[in-house]
C-alpha cells in the first residue's frame, strides 16, 4: 500500500503537470482539490484516464471521482479494492 | 471622431530570445525542449502562476508575451486579438496520436482543452482579469490589414479602451510571436506599416 | 453614408453606429435539409437531425450527420467531388446556394469570413484520404480553397473563436463593413462530428447517450451535430429585401474565471448582453425572443440561467436549437442565428426540442410548443471554452411602424 501511495503522487505531479511539487509535499490525509494541491475540474477528468490507462480501473459516473479522488489514501484504498486481477 | 491610436509596447519571443521594444532582455541557447526553453523564460519573469506548467506550448507563448506587456497595467479594459497560421495544430498532433491506436486509446480531456486556439487567450483574461473582447483569427501570415481593421473597429466603437494584438505561431516546435499593446498612449503611431515593420524587426 | 428610415437615425447615440448592418439572405445545409427554407419548415415540425450513429470502436451515440452521398451529389453539379473534404464541399455549397438564391455578385468589395473551430482536423486521421496533404489541415488553406473556388479578392478572415464563433463571425462582418474594408461579407461557417470531437467531448465526460435535454432537469450532456451555414452581410440599403434583418448590436466578453468551465456567475454572458443591448440602443424589454446556447451540460445551463436571472430576462422566450441540429460548434451561433431570423419573419417561435422539466435555478420560458407570435428583435447567445461568450441583437429592417 505504502508502495501504491508513492507511486501515485508521483504520477500524479507528473501527469497533472505539478511542477512546483515534489512526493514530500503531498502528505496521504491532504485533500487533493480545493485548498490542498488546488486541482480543478479538468484534473479530476484527467485523474478518471490515469486510472483507466494506469490502473485498468473505469469509473463509470465521473460522480463517483469526488470521494475517490479525495487524498491520496482514498485513491489508494479505491484502486487496490478495485483493481482487476 | 478621428482618434490617434498609438502602439505602447512590443514584444517578439523567437525560439531562444526574447525581446520587449526591440531589445534583447531574454535569451537562452542551451535548452533540449521547447517545454523548457519555456519554463525558463517563466522562471526569469520571477512570477509564481503554477498554471502556467498545465498549459500547452500555445497558451505558454502567448502567456509569457501578454506577461512581458501587461505586467505594469492597471487597466481592464483590454480587448486581446490574436492570429497565427497553424490554430492549434501543435496540439491537435497530439490529441491526434492518443486516439489512432484502438488498443492504447487514452484521450486527454487536459490535452483536448487545448485544441482550440483562443484558449491562450482564455489563460492571458483569468491570469490578467480580462473580461473584454476577444477574437482569434487564422491566416497564412501576419495579416495586418485583418488586425488593423478589427483593432480599429473595437477602439472606434469604444468596445474596449486598448488591444493586445499580435500574431502567435506554434507549429512543429517553431516559434514566432509577435505582440503589441495598443490604446491613447504610446511610442509610435499604430498604423498597419509600422505594426508590419516592428514584426520584421 | 446611406442610411435607412429617417426616424431610425434618431435614435442613434453612438458616433459611430450612423452605419447600418443588414443580413440580407441565409443558407443551411444540415441533416435536416440544404436550404434554410426546409430547415425551418422541419423545425416547425420538430423534427430533429439527431439519431444514434456508431463510433469507429463500435460504441453507439447519439449525432447529427450531413449525409455523405447526398452531399456528393448536390456538390458534384458544381466541382469535383474527389478534390474536396467534406467540410469544403459543405461550406462551398453553402456559399453557392447563397448567390444562386440572392443573384449576388461578388466583387473585388466582398469580403469572406470563415468560422469554425476544427476545420479539416480530420485530416490529420491516417484514415483520411486527405491525410497525405500536410497542409489541407491547417486553416488557411481552408480559406484558400473557398477564396480560390468563387474568386475572392481578398484572402478570407478566417475566425477560429471556440464555440461562440459562428455568433462572434456576424459581429466581426459588421465591423469590417463599418470600417469600410468591405462594402458586403459573405460569411461561412463549418464543423464536422468527427473522432477528434467525439473523442475529446468524451473524455471531458460531456456528451450524452440520448437526446440532448437543454435546461431540463434530468440533462444529460451534449450531442455533436454537423452543420454549414451561410450569411450575405451589407451596408448597402439597396440590397435590401423584405426579410432582410438588421444587426443592431454585438459584443464578445470573456469571463475570465475558467478555461473549460463556465463561470459560475455567468459575468461574461451578462457583460456581453448589456453591451450588445447598449450597443443596439434599446431597452432589455425590447427583446422579443431569445436564442440561447443551451448545450445541456450540467454547468452551461446553469450558468445562462444565472446570466438571464440577472438580467431580469428569465421571462423572455427562449430556446435552444441543440435538440435539432446537436451541439455544432463553429457553426451553431450561425445556424441558430439563421433560425432566429426566419423565426423573426414568420413570426413563429420555434419549441424547444428535449425540454421537459426545469433544471436550472432561475427558471427560463422555455418555448415548449411551436406558436406564432409578433416578433421584432431578438437576442442571440452563445459561451464557449476559454471563457468566451458573445451576444448578438437582430431586428426587423422593415419597422417603419
Amino acid at each position: 500500500m505504502e508502495k501504491l501511495k508513492a507511486e501515485l503522487k508521483e504520477r500524479i505531479i507528473e501527469n497533472l503537470n505539478l511542477e512546483d511539487i515534489e512526493v514530500s509535499d503531498i502528505n496521504d490525509n491532504d485533500p487533493l482539490f480545493g485548498e490542498g494541491l488546488g486541482l480543478d475540474s479538468i484534473d479530476a477528468l484527467e485523474l478518471i484516464v490515469m486510472l483507466d490507462k494506469d490502473y485498468g480501473i473505469k469509473i463509470a459516473d465521473p460522480k463517483e471521482g469526488k470521494a475517490i479522488f479525495e487524498s491520496i489514501n482514498t485513491m489508494a484504498t479505491y484502486i487496490s479494492e478495485n483493481k482487476p486481477a | 471622431m478621428d482618434k490617434q491610436v498609438y502602439i505602447s509596447k512590443y514584444c517578439h519571443i523567437t525560439n531562444n530570445q526574447v525581446f520587449i521594444n526591440g531589445e534583447l532582455v531574454f535569451e537562452n541557447t542551451q535548452t533540449d525542449t521547447t517545454k523548457n526553453y519555456l519554463k525558463s523564460i517563466y522562471k526569469s519573469l520571477d512570477i509564481k502562476y503554477p498554471k502556467f506548467f498545465k498549459m500547452d506550448n500555445f497558451s505558454k507563448i502567448a502567456f509569457l508575451g501578454a506577461e512581458f506587456l501587461l505586467k505594469e497595467e492597471d487597466n481592464k479594459n483590454i480587448a486581446i486579438v490574436f492570429s497565427n497560421n497553424a490554430s492549434s495544430l501543435d496540439t491537435d498532433r497530439k490529441h491526434q496520436d492518443s486516439i489512432n491506436d484502438l488498443d492504447n486509446y487514452f484521450p486527454s480531456p487536459s490535452i483536448f482543452v487545448y485544441t482550440l486556439p483562443n484558449i491562450g487567450i482564455g489563460e492571458i483574461s483569468i491570469r490578467h482579469q480580462l473580461r473584454s473582447e476577444n477574437a482569434f483569427f487564422v491566416s497564412e501570415q501576419f495579416n495586418t490589414t485583418q488586425h488593423n481593421t478589427y483593432e480599429t473597429s473595437l477602439l472606434t466603437e469604444e468596445k474596449t479602451e486598448q488591444v493586445l494584438g499580435g500574431w502567435v505561431n506554434i507549429d512543429n516546435d517553431e516559434i514566432d510571436v509577435f505582440m503589441y499593446l495598443i490604446g491613447k498612449k504610446g511610442i509610435e503611431k499604430y498604423t498597419k506599416e509600422n505594426i508590419q515593420n516592428l514584426y520584421n524587426k | 453614408m446611406q442610411t435607412g428610415k429617417q426616424e431610425c437615425t434618431q435614435k442613434i447615440t453612438l458616433n459611430n453606429h450612423v452605419k447600418k448592418i443588414f443580413i440580407t439572405h441565409h443558407q443551411i445545409i444540415s441533416p435536416l435539409g440544404f436550404d434554410s427554407a426546409s430547415n425551418f419548415e422541419k423545425l416547425k415540425l420538430k423534427k430533429t437531425g439527431l439519431k444514434e450513429l456508431k463510433r469507429r470502436n463500435g460504441n453507439v451515440y447519439v449525432g447529427a450527420k450531413v449525409d455523405d452521398d447526398e452531399l456528393d451529389t448536390a456538390f458534384s453539379k458544381i466541382g469535383i467531388i474527389d478534390n474536396f473534404t467534406k467540410l469544403e464541399k459543405m461550406m462551398l455549397l453553402t456559399i453557392q446556394n447563397l448567390l444562386d438564391d440572392s443573384n449576388f455578385k461578388i466583387t473585388p468589395n466582398t469580403g469572406l469570413i470563415i468560422s469554425t473551430t476544427k476545420g479539416n482536423v480530420d485530416c490529420l486521421d491516417p484514415s483520411s484520404p486527405f491525410y497525405k496533404d500536410e497542409k489541407r489541415a491547417y486553416l488557411p488553406t481552408l480559406g484558400k480553397v473557398i477564396q480560390n473556388f468563387f474568386n475572392f479578392k481578398d484572402e478570407a478572415v478566417v475566425l477560429s473563436n471556440a464555440c461562440v464563433s459562428g455568433v462572434l463571425a456576424i459581429s466581426v462582418a459588421s465591423r469590417f463593413i463599418r470600417q469600410e474594408a468591405y462594402q458586403d461579407v459573405i460569411v461561412v461557417s463549418g464543423d464536422l462530428v468527427s473522432e477528434f470531437i467525439l473523442s475529446g467531448f468524451t473524455s471531458f465526460q460531456a456528451i450524452s447517450s440520448q437526446l440532448c435535454k437543454p435546461y431540463s432537469k434530468n440533462r444529460t450532456g451534449i450531442n455533436i451535430g454537423e452543420v454549414a451555414a451561410g450569411i450575405i452581410v451589407t451596408g448597402d440599403v439597396a440590397k435590401l429585401n423584405e426579410n432582410s434583418i438588421e444587426i443592431t448590436g454585438s459584443a464578445s466578453c470573456n469571463d475570465a474565471n475558467h478555461i473549460s468551465g463556465p463561470s459560475r456567475t455567468g459575468e461574461g454572458l451578462v457583460l456581453s448582453i448589456k453591451s450588445a443591448v447598449k450597443e443596439a440602443n434599446i431597452d432589455l424589454k425590447e427583446i422579443d425572443y431569445i436564442s440561447a446556447h443551451g448545450t445541456a451540460t450540467a454547468f452551461n445551463d446553469e450558468m445562462e440561467s444565472i446570466a438571464m436571472g440577472r438580467l431580469g430576462l428569465t421571462n423572455v422566450p427562449l430556446n435552444s436549437l441543440k435538440g435539432y441540429y446537436g451541439h455544432t460548434l463553429g457553426s451553431s451561433g450561425l445556424v441558430e442565428s439563421i433560425i432566429g431570423i426566419e423565426s423573426l419573419n414568420q413570426n413563429t417561435l420555434i419549441a424547444s426540442l428535449g425540454y421537459d422539466e426545469n433544471g436550472v435555478t432561475n427558471e427560463l420560458n422555455i418555448i415548449k410548443e411551436t406558436e406564432e407570435k409578433p416578433l421584432n428583435t431578438f437576442l442571440k447567445t452563445a459561451s464557449g471554452f476559454g471563457g468566451c461568450n458573445t451576444a448578438v441583437i437582430f431586428k426587423k429592417a422593415t419597422t417603419n411602424g
